[in-house]
């Protein structure tokens, strides 16, 4: 019972953990190295038209629900021109006004994307009442021919969606349809009919405008697909190939019939879309993803502290990596180390210095630490005092340590008045004990050993992978815990103990 | 060339370090004994209470002014110990070996006056040899006289016998002799000799000295191997009535013998080292299963010591 117990414990601690982490990896995207980089897109829209003396208002739609897109940040550059957003149920727009303007006037409107698959739409209720659209004679007989004939050949709304469209395709166009048509092939001529068909047929359905954005270009297109209401959600398709998906890169922009921009006040409008490709941190394309698609998990990480406190948690949570390669090296290699957690406190001073000249500056600091502890011996000094005393007796090497490497213009004896000196002591106290305890070979043994291990440590601890991961994934610390309880029923010889023991495996 | 080690050790029954803790030590000392091991004053008075030979207490001092009075206590003994009751390594040991008209006779011969000997016992209480720095307890004791069947198994020093009780059955003994090189030290770190001890008939085995098989003292060259103890059911009956007194199911216990007085009770260790195993070239695991698997048949002392005799003799 015990041991199931404590196994399922394990188990769950690492379910969590990885399930956590497979979400955070795998539909939020954050990255898992720290240099890794995602796309992201500027697209700029670039509005011109001639001013006559008179109030201008322009009416630009802005992207609004997407599929494939969110906008991580956008701005409007006018120079002195009023401007409003507003939003209806199913639509953004902004309103650029004006008193009065001449000549050739300039808006922009520039946006920034990150690529992420939306979930739910925003609106499952029909957000309007269905209008059912007049057609007159020869149309009206047209579309009803042509909508019984499809009726007849499909099971659901999905079908007949799909043979309408398949219908309107058509080449050459059956009679109907050419009726319908009017003769004008023209794209948005058969959306829009397609749309206006669907809502004869009692099936409500719009037209989507947007973009395709994936590569640099500067002049982008309307491309238009459509949207219907079936089932309390808004499903697309593509009108011209009739498939109910559209291409991961396209930007749906704005819903209707209307045009992208409205200019009234002004004449020669030209309109023009372009797309740029930048390069962005992948944690921070994730972040914003993170935002839109799980807000609450935002809400409850890290990122969500004053970045003094992340910068507390950088380091803190470096710890437990540290502290479990410590428990390997201690219960599985057998290392013999000063203290429990001695090594990593080491290793967390050799921060400072980095790992070759902390190891140097440890070592000076530690034979000079010991020399004044075995003088100080001779007194037979309480604990306390004795502690103090060392304490005094280093910070004041540290001192002269600095004054030393400043006159010699080294500038890496600096990084030593930040070594922690609490550590530092503490070491040479411990380091005492053993020697009064076990003597000077286990003393230096254990030296040895501390240092060893505070160095490995080191390495798996400030490395800019685990850095990145157990900050960017603190999930895994529910990982590392497991495993360092498992490690704690571990019962096998630790690798020291094979030359321990060595003459023993002769006998029988 | 590791995974046949492993192997091979399995097959002897080897135990590390983890197992030790895992499978004995946590589960068979419960950590609220420690204390009674951890400090000898305690350990004696259990020790004295069960009926064991102990090391006779001429006085303990627990409070500074006391310090002052115990040469009138000390006056009545030729020789005597001091001792911090919660020191450890023989750190803060001091032995008197007899009176002089200024002060006290050390072993080496050396006099320290009454106002030293006050000073040491003053340091020992405000905690300078208790590993935690904690207030200690100083004990004066007898010393214990060598017994003349080691006088040449020995360099200096006393010899004891650490003998592993678990579940209060004595699994596997040692006996442990100061060297040159150990510096009269008992201890196997500092270049002491191990001897393995058969546990069923107390015939010392080899010795082992840092990693080599030895069958003679390096120092006395006096052979060590095949060497009958005395009054060895004696000391299994001591070593088996400790479990009862500190109530650890895995420890150590440590025993002197005493010329005049036999086998006395020094110390009892809560985590005893796993040496015993190099020293005996035998693995701890068969006995130790082999008691977990019969121990709630043995009752009585007696049961529990003809356990030994029945199963161990040739394991």
């Amino acid at each position: 019972m015990n041991r199931t117990h404590f196994y399922f414990f394990l188990f769950a601690l690492c379910i969590i953990s990885c399930g956590l982490f497979a979400y955070k990896y795998l539909v939020l995207g954050f990255p898992v190295t720290p240099e890794e980089k995602v796309n992201v897109w500027d697209i700029e829209v670039h509005i011109s038209f001639d001013a006559q003396n008179e109030p201008v208002k322009v009416k630009l739609f802005l992207p609004g629900y997407s599929r494939n897109f969110i906008i991580s940040s956008e701005n409007f550059i006018s120079k002195s021109y009023g401007v409003t957003t507003l939003t209806d149920n199913i639509n953004r727009n902004v309103v650029w006004a004006i008193n009065e303007a001449s000549k050739r006037q300039v808006l922009l409107y520039r946006f920034r994307v990150n690529k992420v698959k939306v979930k739910s739409p925003p609106d499952s209720v029909l957000p309007y009442e269905l209008e059912v659209p007049e057609f007159l004679e020869p149309y009206r007989s047209a579309a009803n021919t042509l909508l019984a004939e499809v009726r007849e050949k499909s099971a659901d709304i999905d079908s007949f969606v799909m043979k309408l469209f398949k219908r309107l395709n058509a080449q050459p166009p059956d009679e109907n349809v050419a009726i319908l048509l009017d003769n004008e092939i023209s794209a948005d001529k058969k959306v829009e009919l397609a749309v206006q068909l669907l809502a004869l047929a009692d099936i409500p359905a719009r037209v989507v405008n947007g973009i395709k954005v994936k590569t640099r270009t500067n002049d982008a297109q309307i491309e238009k697909c459509i949207e219907v209401y079936i089932n309390g959600k808004w499903l697309v398709y593509n009108p011209f190939s009739g498939t109910a998906s559209i291409s991961g890169s396209y930007l749906a922009w704005w819903r209707g019939t209307e045009p992208l921009v409205h200019l009234s006040g002004g004449k020669n409008l030209k309109t023009n879309i372009s797309v740029g490709l930048q390069e962005e941190k992948a944690i921070n394309a994730a972040m914003k993803r993170a935002e839109t698609i799980s807000p609450r998990l935002l809400d409850f990480s890290l990122f969500s502290l004053p970045l003094p406190f992340q910068a507390v948690y950088h380091l803190l949570l470096l710890i437990p990596i540290g502290v479990l390669f410590l428990v390997i090296l201690r219960n599985v290699i057998g290392l013999e180390t000063f203290g429990t957690f001695m090594p990593v406190l080491i290793a967390l001073s050799f921060r400072e210095t980095h790992l070759i000249l902390g190891i140097i500056l440890f070592s000076i600091l530690v034979a000079l630490g010991m020399a004044a502890r075995l003088y100080l011996e001779n007194f037979r000094l309480l604990m306390v005092s004795r502690l103090a005393s060392l304490l005094i007796i280093i910070i004041i090497f540290i001192g002269i340590f600095n004054i030393i490497f400043y006159k010699l213009n080294l500038e890496v004896g600096l990084s030593i008045s930040i070594f922690p000196i609490v550590i530092l002591t503490m070491t040479i106290e411990r380091m005492t004990i053993t020697l009064e305890e076990r003597g000077s070979k286990a003393a230096l043994h254990q030296c040895i050993g501390s240092i060893i291990a505070a160095s490995i440590v080191y390495f798996f601890m400030f490395n800019k992978y685990s850095r990145h991961l157990i900050f960017i994934y603190p999930e895994l610390l529910l990982l590392i815990l497991a495993i360092t309880m498992l490690l704690g029923r571990y019962k096998g010889y630790r690798l020291f103990e094979l030359f321990r023991f060595k003459e023993l495996s002769k006998m029988q | 060339m590791f995974p046949h080690l492993i192997r091979q050790f399995r097959k002897v029954g080897i135990v590390g370090i983890n197992r030790r803790n895992l499978d004995y030590v946590s589960k068979y000392n419960p950590r609220h004994l420690y204390p009674l091991v951890d400090d000898k004053y305690l350990t004696k008075m259990l020790a004295i209470k069960a009926g064991i030979n102990v090391p006779e207490l001429y006085t303990v001092v627990t409070i500074n002014h006391q310090a002052q009075d115990i040469h009138s206590i000390l006056k009545k003994h030729a020789t005597f110990v001091v001792k911090p009751a919660q020191g450890t390594g023989g750190n803060g040991v001091l032995i008197i070996n007899g009176h002089s008209k200024r002060g006290y006779r050390t072993l080496s011969r050396m006099i320290i006056s009454e106002e030293a000997l006050e000073n040491h016992i003053l340091e020992i209480l405000s905690g300078v040899f208790s590993l935690g720095g904690h207030p200690d307890k100083v004990l004066v004791e007898y010393t214990v006289q060598l017994d003349p069947f080691f006088k040449d198994l020995t360099y200096q020093g006393m010899p004891d016998i650490r003998i592993i009780v678990f579940l209060g059955v004595p699994i596997m003994s040692m006996m442990r002799l100061p060297t040159h090189l150990s510096n009269g030290k008992a201890n196997l770190h500092q270049g002491a000799i191990g001897v393995g001890i058969n546990i069923a008939t107390g015939i010392t085995t080899n010795g082992v000295w840092f990693n080599d098989v030895i069958t003679e003292h390096p120092d006395t060259g006096v052979e060590i191997s095949g060497i009958c103890l005395p009054n060895w059911q004696n000391l299994l009956n001591l070593a088996a009535r400790c479990y009862e007194l500190s109530g650890l199911g895995y420890q150590g216990v440590d025993i002197v013998i005493d010329r005049n007085k036999g086998p006395m009770l020094l110390e009892l260790n809560a985590r005893p080292g796993l040496n015993i195993q190099i020293a005996n070239q035998k693995g701890l695991l068969p006995r130790l299963k082999l008691v977990e698997q019969h121990y709630k048949e043995l009752n009585t002392l007696e049961e529990r010591i003809s356990f030994i005799q029945k199963y161990f003799t040739n394991i």
